[in-house]
Formats: C-alpha cells, structure tokens, sequence
C-alpha cells in the first residue's frame, strides 16, 4: 500500500492575525515546530480596524522592533463628541509627548506581523482554509484544509469573531445578536496638510488624533451605537459600530446609519472634499466576561476574537489578540516540553490569562456594555441634547437673567423624563462605574 | 434615505473595494425557511446588501460576491437559515486600506 507523507508539526495556529501571529511566534520562540495558516494570500486583507493598534502589547512581543511597524500616525489626541441634532459638546485630551497607540492598515500591520513570524522559523502558509478540525477520541490532532491533513500535538484556533472552528469543537456557541457590534467604516483620502490642519496636529509629524461620536442620528429611537474617526498619514477613517440587535429591531441598514453621522452638521466639514479610499465591516464580539467560551480542551485552544477577548469600552482588542495569542504560545510550549496536550496540561492558559489584565478587566467589565445598550435611548439621545442646552445657556449671553434660565434648565431637566428613567440611568451609571472598581 | 437611495449608495461604495470572485457560492439560504421569515432582516442590516427579497419568486436572492465575509447576517438570522461559510482559500474580500 503506498503511504502518504503525513505532515505533523508540534503546534499548528489557525489565522494570521494579531493573536495568532503571537502566539506562533512564541512558539516558534522557544525552539519548537510550528505552521501558521491563513486564508487570504496576504495577511490582513480580510481585516478591519477602526483605527488604532495599541503599542504596549506590540513592545512587549517585539522589545527590539516594534519601532518598524508600518504605523501611519500616534494617536495621542482624543475627542469624544455627545452629538445633538446640530449640536455637538466635547471632552479632549492631549498627550503630544506620548505614544501609546498608533493607526495602521490591517494589510501592511498584520503582513509585518507575518514577515517577523517568518523571520523567527514560523512556517507560514497562505491561501489555506481551514474547513475542518481532526478530532481522534476526544481530542484535537491536526487541521483539515481544502486539500489535506495536516497533524499537530496542539492547535490554537485564532480565526477571529466568526470562528467556525471553535464551534466546531464545542467551546463555543454562536453568540447573540445582543451581544454583536457590527463595525463599518470607510477610509478617505485627504491631503496629509488637509488632516493636519483639520485635527490641529503639529505639521509633518506622525502626530494623529482621534474621535468618538455619541448621538447624532437624528433618530427617535436610536440604535445603541458609537461612531469613530481615526487619522492616517494622508487619509481618515470614518465608521460606526451598531448593536447588531438593534439594527435587526429597528429595521435598520448600518451604511445609512453611517450617512446619517457624516451628514451630522459637526461630521461634514471634517470629511469634506475627501475621497473614499475603501469600505469595510467587521463584527465585534463584545459579550465579554458573561459570555466567554471555554477557552480550552484537549489539544486545543482558543485565542484573540475567537475567544471574544475585547474590552469595548475602551476600544481595546488589538492588545487583547497579541497577549492572548502569547499567552496561548507559552501555553503550547509547555505542553510541548513536557509531552502532556491533555486539558489538564493546557489549564495553564485559563491561569495566564487570569493573572493578567485579560480576564481581569473582562471581569471587572462585565456588565458595563449591557448597563450602557439598556440605556441607550439616554445616551444616544436625551443628554446629547442636554449638554447642548446647557452650553448654549452657559455661552449664550442671551440677556436674559441667567438664574431663570438655569432654573428652567433644571426644571426641564427633570420634568421632560421620568423620575424613574433619570434614576435608572444614574444607576446604570453607579454600577457601571462600581463594577469596575470593586 | 429611501430602500433604492441606499441601495445605490451601497453599490457606490463596493466599488471601492477588492475582490477574488469564485464561481461557487459561499452563502446559501434555506428558501423554505426563508419563507416563514417575518422580519428578513437579512435584506437591510447587510453592510453590503448581499441579500434581496423577490416577491415575484417568493425567494432570498443572494448576491454573494458582494460579500464583505462581516458574518452579521449569520448571527442575526432568526431562523438560522444561512449556511454561512468562508470563501475558498485565497477568494473573497481583499482589504488593502482598512
């Protein structure tokens, strides 16, 4: 009988992304086999970012390089907008001398990733989709492409939100839409001067800035949804993120709804005379602590987004996928020195990403999204429209006497919404905010 | 904006984009569950609008080359109708700005 090459390495990782470039580097670090598989031809084609990768996790995988990354501009100025109708009331801050995350496009950041992985002994194979896994009594050997098997004492699934795999193992379930956020958004082309003159950034710098917008849809009931707008070198990104349940409840179409934000009075004059570059969505998977799979099982392991590691909040994900991903490495690496895939063995991961600010703040977070989307109807809408009001009497000088405006301020304040409402939302708020810090 | 105004909008912007288009379709719908569907809500929170209803046919069309590979229409279908796969290795979306 004429005998197939069976091709077995010690770990296989699913998906060329930010955990799973990590972890295959890890790996690859301390001296073992591993193939890296990737459905696109180049890393990062199939991904989307609203905006910025955060450098404290990329430092930490890669001490002596992280400064060649392809970055396009630090982020070190941020704006979050409560948008009214025609209104819009603004918290910033400025950190010109620090640099602690910078925007990058997906297609050049992820291949650098790839070419670092492959430079450290990672093997790299595009192209390659990963249809099945090999399942041999109740454990995970190998993957199955579109043309083979490929065998491996250990396989981290990083295939991102979607992950058909982890599924397919029965460490996850598929989420709910509640607890979905589908982000589009679209890049445009400006001048380099037009965006430095635009966001007040000191000129030929890689200085960047960003915006958050709350509000702003002209939609009596709105979708609970954040708009955001990034710099690069010669061009912006605009998009929104849309709970997917609310876009499925209100009979809603996430492109229009990013209309709606661009034709925002405040929005328009940022984009204007720009050139769409691109259009791209992505899911978000944003169920946190409440709704993580298992992480782990026999022979395998799940990492980045496909483990639903994003802390929405504060738009962390990039820095959840590379330490993940590490975190998955070492765990793999271990079991590899000492010859033992059982779950036993690969716990180790749970206990890492334990110790770390991964499942810590994932605890800490659990229930400020679901506090924030029940209130959304406040947030979206109602105090937007407030903070307008306010200002508007604060820099008004109207001449009238500005004790009665105040007071009818706060007459209106309280009187235009349920006693009720207004607590629950100060509640949401407390818990939120104690959930944290407890 | 209307349902066509936002159609054209939507086709405007997939212009901007890449793809690798394979001849075999990686979406397909379950037309019979399709037809007890209340909501369809398939046919307006597609980023791409790749799913359209045909009254005529009483059918989901399905435009799958458009497909911006997001998996929203997978989460949301309340009947689990999509059978939602990744385009063969090397096809689909290819995203160079984003």
């Amino acid at each position: 009988m004429e005998e197939k090459e069976v091709q077995k390495f010690d770990v296989i990782v699913v998906g060329a992304g930010p955990s799973g470039v990590a972890a295959a580097i890890t790996v690859a670090r301390g001296g073992a086999r591993v193939l890296l598989i990737e459905r696109s031809s180049a890393a990062g084609t199939k991904n989307m970012i609203g905006g910025a990768v955060f450098l404290s996790a990329v430092k930490d995988l890669f001490p002596d390089c992280w400064q060649e990354a392809p970055y396009e501009r630090f982020i070190n100025s941020h704006t979050w907008s409560l948008l009214g109708d025609d209104t819009s009331v603004n918290i910033s801050c400025d950190f010109p001398n620090e640099n602690k995350s910078a925007s990058i496009y997906r297609s050049k950041f992820d291949s650098w990733l790839v070419q670092k992985a492959k430079d450290e002994g990672v093997y790299f194979a595009p192209s390659t989709l990963v249809k099945h896994l090999v399942i041999k009594q109740d454990r995970v050997c190998g993957v199955k492409t579109e043309f083979e098997e490929i065998y491996a004492d250990v396989v981290i699934i990083a295939d991102g939100v979607n992950s058909l795999l982890a599924k397919e193992t029965g460490l996850r379930h598929d989420y709910d839409p509640t607890d979905m956020v589908l982000s589009i958004k679209e890049t445009h082309k400006l001048s380099r001067e037009v965006v430095e003159e635009r966001f007040n950034l000191k000129k030929g710098t890689q200085q960047g800035a960003a915006r958050n917008f709350i509000g702003g849809l002209k939609l009596e009931e709105a979708p609970f949804a954040l708009g955001f707008m990034y710099t690069y070198l010669d061009s912006i990104s605009i998009g929104l993120g849309v709970n997917l349940n609310d876009l499925s409840a209100l009979g809603l179409n996430p492109s229009d709804l990013l209309e709606r934000l661009k034709e925002h009075p405040v929005v328009k004059p940022i984009i204007e005379g720009s050139e769409m570059l691109e259009y791209s969505a992505h899911l978000i998977p944003e169920g946190g602590y409440k709704k993580l799979p298992k992480l782990y099982d026999n022979g395998v392991i799940l990492a980045g987004d496909a483990a639903g590691f994003v802390n929405g909040v504060h738009f962390e994900g990039t820095n959840f996928a590379l330490m993940s991903g590490k975190y998955a490495g070492e765990t793999a690496l271990s079991a590899v020195k000492i010859k033992n895939f059982d779950k036993k063995t690969l716990k180790l991961y749970e206990k890492k990403l334990e110790r770390s600010f991964i499942l810590k703040d994932l605890k800490s977070y659990k229930d400020v999204i679901e506090n924030l989307c029940k209130r959304k109807d406040s947030l979206m809408n109602y105090y937007p429209k407030k903070a307008a009001e306010f200002f508007r009497i604060f820099t008004g000088a109207s001449c009238k006497p500005k004790r009665d405006e105040f007071r009818k301020f706060i007459a209106d304040f309280i009187g235009q919404r349920k006693l009720r409402e207004l607590f629950k939302d100060f509640w949401a708020f407390v818990s939120s905010v104690f959930g944290v810090l407890k | 904006m209307s349902g066509e105004e936002n159609k054209k909008s939507i086709e405007d912007k997939l212009t901007t984009i890449k793809y690798n288009c394979c001849r075999e379709a990686h979406l397909k719908v379950n037309q019979e569950l399709c037809k007890k569907c209340e909501s369809r809500c398939c046919t307006y929170i597609c980023p791409a609008k790749v799913y359209s209803y045909n009254e005529n046919t009483n059918e989901i069309e399905v435009e799958y080359e458009n497909c911006l590979e997001c998996g929203a229409c997978r989460i949301a279908c309340p009947l689990n109708a999509i059978d939602w796969e990744y385009p063969k290795g090397d096809y689909g979306v290819i995203y160079k700005n984003s």
